[in-house]
């Protein structure tokens, strides 16, 4: 049973603002059948250019269904400078909260808004597009949309990521490069935060560490996709690892699993530690440069 | 509010006479069965006793039985043991629909060196009964196929599948929880080998199982430290619990017939009902070959907890294969392997129904169901676009 405040089922129950405005003056339509939530929002501006009148349409859960009811209530008297602001953040404290696993409602919520207001601004020639390079297939969510949400949430984990914005929630295979961008994006923002700071460590501890880090925190999203890696040697700060089947092969250029690795290592285990890759790791004649 | 409960593949109600049978080891009777005293050899009696109804229920002998804490534990000990218990084949063989129960210790085992074959089912959820034959071999150890589906209620092949086991020199094991009960077994005249039940699926308590070990089947113990059930798994009896599947057992056994017919009238009427007031509405699974109890129905263009919360609000209980009633973003396991294209799989609804249930429940379900699927449609931007 999900924990839903009284607020979030009250408009479950009650939804506000149901329909389609006809020749409305920006439409937004994000999500799909397949992704299992959708939604529709249309608008419609006074003379002053203020937000008149919003309906919406939602094929999804309760928390889909509440969040685009309060968004219709949210957007209402609004113009179009002050809709554009509005974050998930904003629409899910409108609801009292939601469950963390259901924060992609929200940003759904978001999404529609800004299509919407897109839309309009293009004078109804725009559709949603998306904007940068799909990472997530699964789903279709774009680096810049993890990004944003990343940035707008203060999210540190993937598990948080896919929350709220499903990317990573399918085959996982991309858990690798979206764990790449929390990490960009909170480098941005303050350079070096400790997050774990730990006590010093014996060699063997070390040791020990890092093989437990590869093996639990690394090796099974590689796995997912077929791949592999080994933990060849540590020297100092040096890790040294191998990286096996289609990661060996199979390197786009501006994501490298070495980055990812060391990321990993530095946050479970200490913050001196750096990647190098062996030389077998690279026998493979596909092998793209990188 | 009365509560209308329709969730009985999820957990049953505990039966009146099974609770009354259980209260007096909760106090009065809490002596240890393996105690020398008569107070608690008086507990050990009841336990054997408990023992001999579920082996009448099933057909076998009472040494053959073995209680364990949940049908998740007896699921696990049965593949784990299995493996355990020899080291030349590496082999296992399990379908792609099984309860995470089987699917989770069988990818497990395949991370630690064994070869793992997921047979695939067709669109109604039938086993491809072809790919299980060309992949059974003098490699396999184990073949692990559920009775019957949780999420479908399609029922499986299983007596055929455990005579091509046998012929290889395997184990057969068939996770067993949704089928006691509700299909009469007879394991004295079968070649399953090891077979799983839970309490809480027939109207005993949660917290106690069964694993059916057929005389002479090898399986290495993994709860050690005592000698409770013969050592094959230590720890002190749940004895209310053993006691109340005993008397469980003994009801399900004398109900079977009368109340699975009456059962399976309920849940035709319930599921016939529906499709006829609910349009781009279908049924999920065989309809030929399934659990007598079960309905897993679509709805086209919306999602199923949505459908569940509204359910809710009238008592109605049931359960849904959508992304977002498990918590998980992507729908039903057992959906996708039947190839229920996501956007029906999301809107599906599971009714399950026990002896507990009434006409009179059915029909308000029935009462009410329209109206909940036509909200919210009326809230769906992808009705009419099709």
């Amino acid at each position: 049973m999900w924990d839903y405040t009284d607020k979030v089922k009250e408009h479950f129950f009650n939804p506000r603002n149901v329909g389609e405005i006809e020749n409305p003056d920006g439409v937004g339509e994000v999500g799909s059948l397949a992704c299992g939530d959708a939604l529709k929002l249309t608008f419609k501006l006074d003379k002053s250019g203020r937000i008149e009148d919003a309906k919406f349409k939602t094929f999804g859960c309760a928390s889909a269904i509440a969040t685009s009811s309060v968004l219709t209530e949210i957007i209402k008297g609004k113009t179009i400078e002050e809709a554009s602001v509005i974050t998930n953040k904003d629409i899910a404290e409108e609801l009292g909260g939601l469950p963390e696993q259901k924060m992609h409602c929200s940003v759904m919520g978001r999404e529609a808004l800004e299509a919407a207001i897109e839309n309009y601004r293009s004078g109804g020639t725009v559709k949603h597009k998306l904007e940068g390079k799909v990472v997530c297939r699964c789903f279709g969510v774009t680096d810049k949309e993890i990004e944003r949400v990343v940035r707008e949430n203060d999210l540190i984990s993937v598990e948080e990521v896919t929350n709220y914005c499903k990317a990573g929630g399918g085959c996982g295979s991309c858990k690798g490069q979206i764990e790449q961008i929390i990490e960009n994006v909170h480098s941005k923002a303050a350079k070096k935060v400790k997050l774990h700071p730990r006590g010093k460590l014996t060699n063997i501890e070390k040791i020990h560490l890092i093989q437990q880090t590869v093996d639990e925190q690394v090796r099974p999203a590689l796995q997912a996709h077929g791949g592999d890696i080994d933990l060849i040697d540590v020297e100092g700060d040096k890790v040294i690892v191998a990286f096996r089947g289609m990661c060996a092969q199979c390197r786009i250029s501006e994501f490298t699993l070495k980055e990812v690795v060391e990321a990993k290592l530095k946050e479970f285990v200490t913050d001196s530690l750096y990647v190098e890759e062996a030389e077998d790791s690279q026998e493979s004649p596909h092998r793209h440069k990188g | 509010m009365d509560v209308v409960y329709f969730d009985n593949n999820a957990t049953t109600k505990v039966s009146e006479e099974v609770f009354s049978e259980m209260k007096p080891y909760f106090s009065e009777l809490y002596g240890n069965p393996s105690s020398i005293h008569t107070f608690g050899g008086e507990v050990s009696h009841k336990v054997q006793e408990a023992r001999q109804r579920i082996a009448d229920l099933l057909g076998c002998e009472a040494s053959e039985i073995l209680f364990t804490g949940c049908g998740t534990e007896s699921d696990n000990m049965a593949i784990d043991g299995v493996l355990a218990s020899q080291a030349k084949r590496r082999k296992i063989i399990t379908s792609r629909v099984e309860h995470p129960a089987v699917l989770q210790v069988c990818r497990e085992l395949e991370k630690h060196g064994c070869h793992l074959v997921e047979i695939g089912v067709d669109r109604k959820g039938r086993l491809d009964m072809e790919q299980l034959e060309e992949e059974l071999d003098e490699e396999t150890a184990i073949v692990s196929i559920m009775y019957a589906n949780n999420e479908t209620g399609v029922i499986f092949p299983v007596e055929r599948i455990a005579e091509l086991t046998r012929k290889v020199g395997a184990v057969f094991h068939t996770d067993g929880v949704q089928a006691v009960g509700k299909i009469p077994l007879n394991l004295r005249e079968s070649k399953i080998d090891l077979l799983s039940l839970s309490g809480h699926k027939l109207h005993a308590a949660k917290g106690v199982g069964v694993l059916y070990i057929r005389k002479g089947t090898r399986l290495k113990p993994f709860i050690l430290g005592g000698h409770q059930e013969g050592g094959r798994r230590a720890g002190t009896e749940n004895v209310a619990g053993i006691i109340g599947l005993g008397k469980a057992a003994e009801l399900a056994k004398e109900k079977m017939e009368d109340e699975n017919a009456r059962v399976r009238g309920l849940r035709d009427k319930l599921e016939k009902a529906i499709l006829g007031s609910c349009p781009d509405s279908w049924v999920n699974g065989d309809v030929e070959n399934r659990l007598g109890n079960t309905s897993n129905i679509s709805f086209e263009y919306i999602e199923g907890e949505a459908i569940l919360l509204m359910l809710d609000k009238y008592g109605i209980c049931a359960s849904s294969g959508s992304a977002c009633a498990s918590g998980s973003l992507e729908p039903s396991h057992v959906l996708r392997a039947m190839g229920i294209p996501f956007t029906a799989a999301h809107g599906s609804i599971r009714f399950s129904l026990s002896r507990y249930n009434t006409e009179q429940e059915v029909d308000f379900t029935i009462e009410k169901l329209p109206g909940i699927v036509k909200k919210l449609r009326e809230l769906s931007p992808f009705v009419g676009k099709k």
